[in-house]
């Protein structure tokens, strides 16, 4: 079935460190037929060469943290057809989410000479906080795999393969040693999307959390397991409080032991 | 029954090689006792343990020079048997038919020719056989077989090891399907440290076993090694860290879909999968199609599944089992209760994987016993074993 045109791929930054755009870069052998199949309008991270919109996809990266971006990201889903969250930036706020839990005023004056030039928003926010978005992909940074399964299936008109279980059923399918049961670390594992083919506990390392909550994930009932263990309540709150700190299953639990 | 001398059980490996099996055992990675590709008997855990508990796993060492001295550990033998993931068709778009004038496609690797050598799977714990006999039951005795299972099956070679070293999470006596086997393998032997130098008493269950066992070195028991092998057994049978009651049990869980006690259950579980994952028996899976960037080449493939993910009872309108509750209670059912009802026999089979490798501890034994027995606040706490 020939297309009639290339649909138009768009790349936009917000907050973040450029990591998940760099995995379209980072697809290599996938790349050629990505750029066989899209034509790519906007990415200005690989060519200061634009095309005007509006774009069939835009892929999403950053959270909203300025007022600037507040306004741009309208402009970003006025001009697109279909727009797709990539990364815990997007997804959830980011690490730069942190902020949210104190008052980011007292921190400009310590980073910034001239704190009067910083125009920034209290809280770092999802972008689906902002505008509706039509699909997610989530981690820190995104999985290249996932990112040209999504594609594959917009350009096809399938329904993408991005399960939202644990992290724990890709770790068993792989034959990994559950690095909890059998070392005692801790794991944000059972309480994880998955996506991310269990890439810490394979190097026996606790799960850091990357791809943010899984479909109803039970905290309090892995939160509970870890004081039991003898994990001290701030080294709990830190736990939760990573790249996905802000996604509301991690922000919920880490906020209970706060107190 | 013959005996073989602990530096002869290479000769056992070396028949298996010489007939081009590639051989699967326990064998130590990543702080536990795995099942993996293994060439000779020096792979197995040397007078290696492990002490196993309700959400932990610790390996340790042994005093003695055992091969067999642990229970089972986070992998079950359903992995070679049933992958995680099967390529189950791959076709290739191809221009235009003539026929009809719609596109057209080709198969690629048809379903066929199995090019991977035979497994001979050694050190297969009674328990574990038993769980094997239960997926035979599900891929090849229903309506329909399995092809894939039915081929590796087939061609799969099973040793096992008479169990004498049970964890403080095993209850397979009370199932039923240890600590010995009395059939359904092709070879078991049964280590004996007790009678002096460890020996391994052994016996053919197949013509298949009985053939290989000609070309190992070996002598007749003698019945001082036989009656050692026997108590070594019932001695383990003694040992399980855990007990379940069958009495009644598919039928007084049939009558509790209300209890209480899953809501509380359903606090601590995760639904991780964990427990599916590791259970030996589990072997609920799901289908994805893809497709490549250009649309030119479409794949199917077969992943395990979980009765405790949203997704695997997700119909049109929504999934049956939306809270943590009903996917616990329809996991234990199945295996409790249910299952007896599909096949005749209990999906569990006391290995106590779940019990182990779920993170937070959950205890099947516990959980059916609070069921059955509501005037019981909570159980006794089950003593732990530790091997070493």
């Amino acid at each position: 079935m020939p297309r009639q045109r290339k649909p138009k791929l768009a790349v936009w930054k917000f907050a973040s460190c450029d990591g998940c755009q760099l995995s379209l870069l980072d697809c290599e052998e996938e790349l050629l037929a990505v750029v066989g199949e899209v034509e790519i309008a906007y990415f200005l991270e690989a060519s200061r060469a634009v095309i005007k919109g509006p774009y069939d996809i835009s892929l999403v990266e950053g959270s909203i943290t300025t007022p600037h971006d507040e306004e741009r990201i309208h402009q970003v889903r006025r001009m697109s057809k279909t727009v797709v969250t990539i990364g815990a930036c997007a997804t959830a706020g980011g690490i730069q989410a942190l902020r949210n839990f104190t008052n980011v005023r007292d921190y400009i004056p310590l980073v910034y000479a001239t704190p009067a030039f910083i125009h920034t928003l209290n809280k770092s926010t999802p972008i689906a906080d902002h505008i509706f978005v039509d699909l997610e992909l989530r981690g820190c940074p995104i999985n290249k795999h996932q990112l040209v399964e999504l594609l594959s299936a917009i350009l096809n008109g399938r329904k993408p393969n991005l399960p939202q279980h644990s992290v724990c059923i890709e770790c068993k399918q792989r034959g990994n040693v559950c690095v909890m049961v059998s070392q005692g670390l801790p794991c944000l594992g059972p309480v994880t999307q998955t996506g991310c083919d269990a890439l810490c506990p394979e190097f026996l390392r606790g799960c850091f959390g990357c791809f943010g909550p899984k479909e109803m994930p039970n905290m309090a009932s892995l939160a509970s397991h870890w004081l039991k263990e003898g994990m001290a309540k701030p080294e709990l709150v830190r736990r939760f409080r990573g790249f996905n700190a802000y996604a509301e299953p991690f922000r919920k639990e880490s906020e209970a032991h706060e107190k | 029954m013959v005996t073989i001398q602990r530096n002869d059980l290479q000769t056992l490996f070396d028949a298996l090689e010489r007939r081009g099996y590639r051989i699967i055992s326990p064998t130590v990675r990543d702080e536990a006792i795995i099942l993996d590709t293994v060439h000779s008997a020096d792979d197995l855990p040397k007078g290696r343990g492990e002490e196993q508990s309700a959400a932990r796993y610790r390996l340790n060492r042994r005093e003695d020079d055992a091969l067999f001295g642990y229970a089972v550990g986070p992998h079950a033998w359903k992995q070679f048997l049933y992958p995680p993931v099967q390529t189950l068709l791959q076709a290739r778009r191809e221009g235009t038919s003539r026929s009809s004038g719609e596109p057209g496609f080709a198969l690629l690797n048809p379903e066929g020719a199995d090019e991977e050598p035979a497994m001979a799977f050694v050190g297969v714990r009674p328990c574990d056989l038993a769980a094997i006999r239960r997926l035979d039951a599900v891929f090849l005795q229903g309506p329909f077989q399995e092809p894939g299972y039915a081929r590796r099956r087939s061609r799969a070679l099973v040793v096992v090891a008479q169990c004498t070293a049970p964890s403080g999470t095993c209850f397979c006596a009370s199932m039923n399907t240890g600590p010995s086997a009395p059939d359904g393998f092709d070879i078991a032997l049964t280590e004996v440290l007790s009678t002096g130098p460890t020996v391994y008493l052994a016996e053919s269950g197949s013509e298949r076993g009985a053939e290989i066992l000609r070309d190992v070195t070996c002598r007749p028991s003698t019945s001082e090694e036989i009656s050692a092998a026997a108590r070594a057994i019932e001695s383990a049978a003694g040992r399980m860290g855990r007990h379940v009651d069958l009495d009644g049990l598919s039928e007084t869980l049939r009558r509790s879909i209300e209890h209480v006690r899953w809501q509380q259950t359903a606090q601590r579980c995760l639904s991780c999968a964990n427990c599916t994952m590791v259970c030996p028996t589990c072997f609920c899976s799901t289908v994805e199609d893809t497709t490549d960037l250009t649309a030119t080449i479409a794949e199917r493939r077969r992943r395990w599944d979980s009765c405790f993910t949203l997704d695997y009872s997700y119909i049109h309108g929504g999934s049956v089992r939306p809270s943590g509750m009903s996917r616990y209670r329809q996991w234990i059912m199945h295996k409790m209760s249910t299952w007896v009802d599909q096949y005749g026999t209990y999906g569990c089979t006391g290995c106590g994987r779940c019990i182990t490798w779920c993170p937070v501890g959950i205890d099947i034994t516990q959980e059916v016993a609070a069921v059955q027995h509501p005037s019981i606040e909570s159980v006794t706490p089950p003593r732990e074993n530790v091997h070493g």
